[in-house]
């Protein structure tokens, strides 16, 4: 029998029909939505009559344009409430679980689902949002789709596609310390580029991932879009069996272990073959800072931004106003943001919280500190991380996307840099005129600390 | 979703490597619940200076540059998945993107909404883009039939690939919900023998 990757065995499982010369009809488990792609869909279906075929594999969430103080209030802006309004009354109409603001379970679709257990290994998930690769942490097919196929979904739960090619990045050894799963990820990318993987699903192996928690893998599989990769995933094994057990939507008991059973022989057969193959040391990797306007353009903390004549990345540096040649270091920085899908999750605030305690935030900053969820909001106040924030004078606030793509009220001003823990540096796009530095929670905590970047590295014991 | 067979215009020249969808339609302008309007918000912040007056050294402000293809630079697209990317630019009255590498979402969102891209190689974008940028009123003729891209008057031009599905959906005006609901009962065979 051939050998087959971890990706093979998903998606070969899922294909109803192939197409001659054509896409194949691929099968979608589960399908999650929030309120900002998904009403142009309904709408579509509406207009044509076409009822939603299977609405418990879709679960809803507000999060891209909820404001993250006083959600127990009416939205202020009118735009952000209609558009809500708008997800409740189509969740509603077609029977389609909502978890909407205020909601024990609402929170960013990619934090809220794998904590419920709704992600699991061996399905596919799609959502029309790019950072559904999310969810392949768990050894899942999980993609960001656009709002027709939101709308072929809905009427088919399946998807006409081609099969994308695979790709492997290999970290083995041993991360030096301070090196986070962001580290990882953004290092990945300095050295692959933003394009390196459209076309490919990407699959993180090596022990760097092995031994990495879940929380880290989301983050690492998060940014798999960033170099133009549709998906990544990690294999299953006990630590995703682990995480799984006991949560909400989890299978229980018996068929939970017959799950597991299954889930064990999906990890990539030895001597299967990748399309695409790259290797890379964990001790080569360093906290890592962005200086550009795509994910891209990232340099090790300590290192100097490099010298090119290309038009675009001068283009780039002109607007982040900074210099080929200069370091990071030492640049006053007046925002912090930990938070969005790549680092909300609890292990990013508990980082967070112990660089922070003791400590006080620097006058020139405003921080803001926003949960993935509403249960990582929960536990931020059960372990007492509340306290060490409010104390060293961080605001903590509300779930939400917030001043990752800054739909909201949450927008960094015009000029201002902000160490940020999402996943995009593009121009404006926390804020029109905005520039941003994507970072690790540990490198945003030291920045908001100190009041402008530090060499990270030299201040850990 | 329209027809789409062969298209000849002039062209914009939008001299720009890694255009992202933040560019393209910023989140801010996210919030309709329909489709309608996107272009008229089409690289916002590129056309408009943030005191709302017009930006004249961006190209599309330029009066001697007009038509219905874009021409951009490499990775055009990337980012964010959001469908919105692709109604701002049909919505502005493009017909067809070409450039010499398309981010992947973006490109299936163009497909699904009968804004045709083209993926040219790195030497014909160059000559594209130097051409239409000093003679503003030359003319490009996209054939999807024969899948080719020539300048017009010139010998200049070149074949490029689109997926056969796909095309023959452009050609016909079909889109994807049609096929899939057609194969209903594909899908519930496929779901009572699933196998994980
Ligand atoms: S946090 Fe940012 S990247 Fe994640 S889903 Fe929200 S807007 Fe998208």
């Amino acid at each position: 029998m051939s050998k087959k990757t971890l990706f093979d065995k998903v998606w070969d499982s899922h294909v109803v029909d192939s197409i001659e010369n054509g896409p194949q009809i691929l099968y979608i488990d589960k399908h999650l939505i929030h309120e900002v792609t998904s009403p142009q869909a309904f709408n579509e279906l509406e207009n044509r009559g076409i009822p939603i075929f299977r609405p418990n594999q879709i679960v809803a969430t507000a999060d891209h344009n909820t404001p993250t103080l006083n959600q127990d209030q009416p939205v202020k802006d009118a735009l952000s409430r209609h558009q809500l309004e708008q997800l409740s009354i189509n969740c509603k109409k077609n029977n389609i679980t909502l978890y909407e603001l205020g909601h024990k379970y609402n929170g960013i679709v990619h934090v809220m689902a794998p904590e419920l257990g709704i992600t699991q290994p061996g399905i596919t998930m799609v959502c029309g949002d790019s950072h559904t690769s999310t969810h392949g942490a768990f050894g899942t097919i999980a993609f960001g789709i656009g709002t027709s196929q939101v709308a072929q979904v809905f009427a088919s739960q399946c998807l006409l596609l081609t099969k994308p090619k695979s790709l492997r990045v290999t970290v083995n050894g041993k991360l030096k310390k301070g090196v986070l799963p962001k580290d990882v990820i953004l290092y990945i990318i300095s050295k692959l580029g933003t394009n390196s993987g459209t076309g490919y699903f990407c699959e993180y192996a090596g022990n760097v991932f092995e031994e990495m928690s879940m929380e880290g893998r989301m983050t690492v599989c998060n940014m798999s879009i960033e170099m133009g990769a549709r998906g990544g995933m990690i294999a299953p094994d006990q630590t995703t069996f682990n995480y799984i057990k006991n949560r909400e939507f989890a299978p229980k008991g018996e068929a939970f272990e017959k799950k597991v059973a299954y889930w064990k022989t999906l990890p990539t057969d030895e001597g299967a073959v990748f399309d695409k193959e790259y290797h890379f040391d964990a001790a080569d990797i360093e906290p890592m800072v962005t200086y550009g306007t795509n994910p891209g353009m990232g340099i090790k903390i300590s290192d100097t931004i490099p010298v090119e004549e290309n038009p675009s990345f001068k283009k780039s540096l002109a607007y982040m106003d900074f210099e080929a040649g200069e370091s990071l270091i030492n640049k006053p920085i007046n925002y912090v943001f930990i938070g969005s899908c790549t680092n909300s999750r609890i292990e990013d605030f508990r980082v967070a919280a112990n660089f922070i305690k003791g400590k006080k935030k620097a006058d020139n900053v405003t921080a803001w500190l926003v949960p993935g969820s509403k249960q990582v909001e929960t536990q931020i106040i059960d372990e007492g991380l509340k306290d060490i924030f409010t104390e060293a004078g961080f605001e903590l606030r509300q779930p939400g996307c917030s001043a990752c793509l800054a739909m909201n009220d949450d927008k960094i001003p015009q000029g201002e840099y902000c160490v940020s823990t999402s996943n995009r540096n593009f121009e404006g796009r926390q804020g029109q005129g905005s520039r941003t530095i994507l970072a690790s929670p540990l490198v945003a905590a030291a920045t908001a600390v100190e009041g402008k970047i530090i060499d990270i590295t030299k201040h850990l014991n | 979703m329209e027809k789409f067979r062969t298209l000849t215009s002039t062209a914009i020249p939008l001299n720009i490597e890694n255009v992202d969808t933040d560019q393209i339609i910023p989140a801010r302008f996210l919030k309709a619940t329909d489709k309608k309007g996107f272009g008229d918000n089409v690289f916002r912040d590129w056309r408009f200076h943030k005191d709302g007056s017009i930006n004249e050294s961006f190209i599309l402000n330029n009066k001697v540059y007009s038509g219905s293809i874009l021409i951009a630079g490499d990775n055009f697209g990337c980012g964010s998945s959001r469908e919105h990317a692709a109604w701002a630019i049909g919505g502005y009255g493009f017909k067809v993107v070409v450039s010499s590498f398309f981010a992947d979402i973006f490109k299936g969102n163009a497909l699904n909404n009968g804004l045709l891209p083209v993926q040219v190689s790195k030497e014909f974008l160059e000559h594209l883009l130097q051409d239409v940028t000093s003679h503003p009123e030359t003319l490009v003729k996209v054939n999807l039939e024969q899948q080719t891209i020539a300048i017009e008057g010139s010998d200049l031009s070149e074949m490029f690939a689109i997926d056969p599905y796909k095309k023959t959906c452009m050609i016909n005006g079909y889109d994807d919900i049609d096929y899939l609901i057609n194969n209903k009962k594909l899908i519930e065979a496929f779901e009572a023998n699933k196998i994980y």
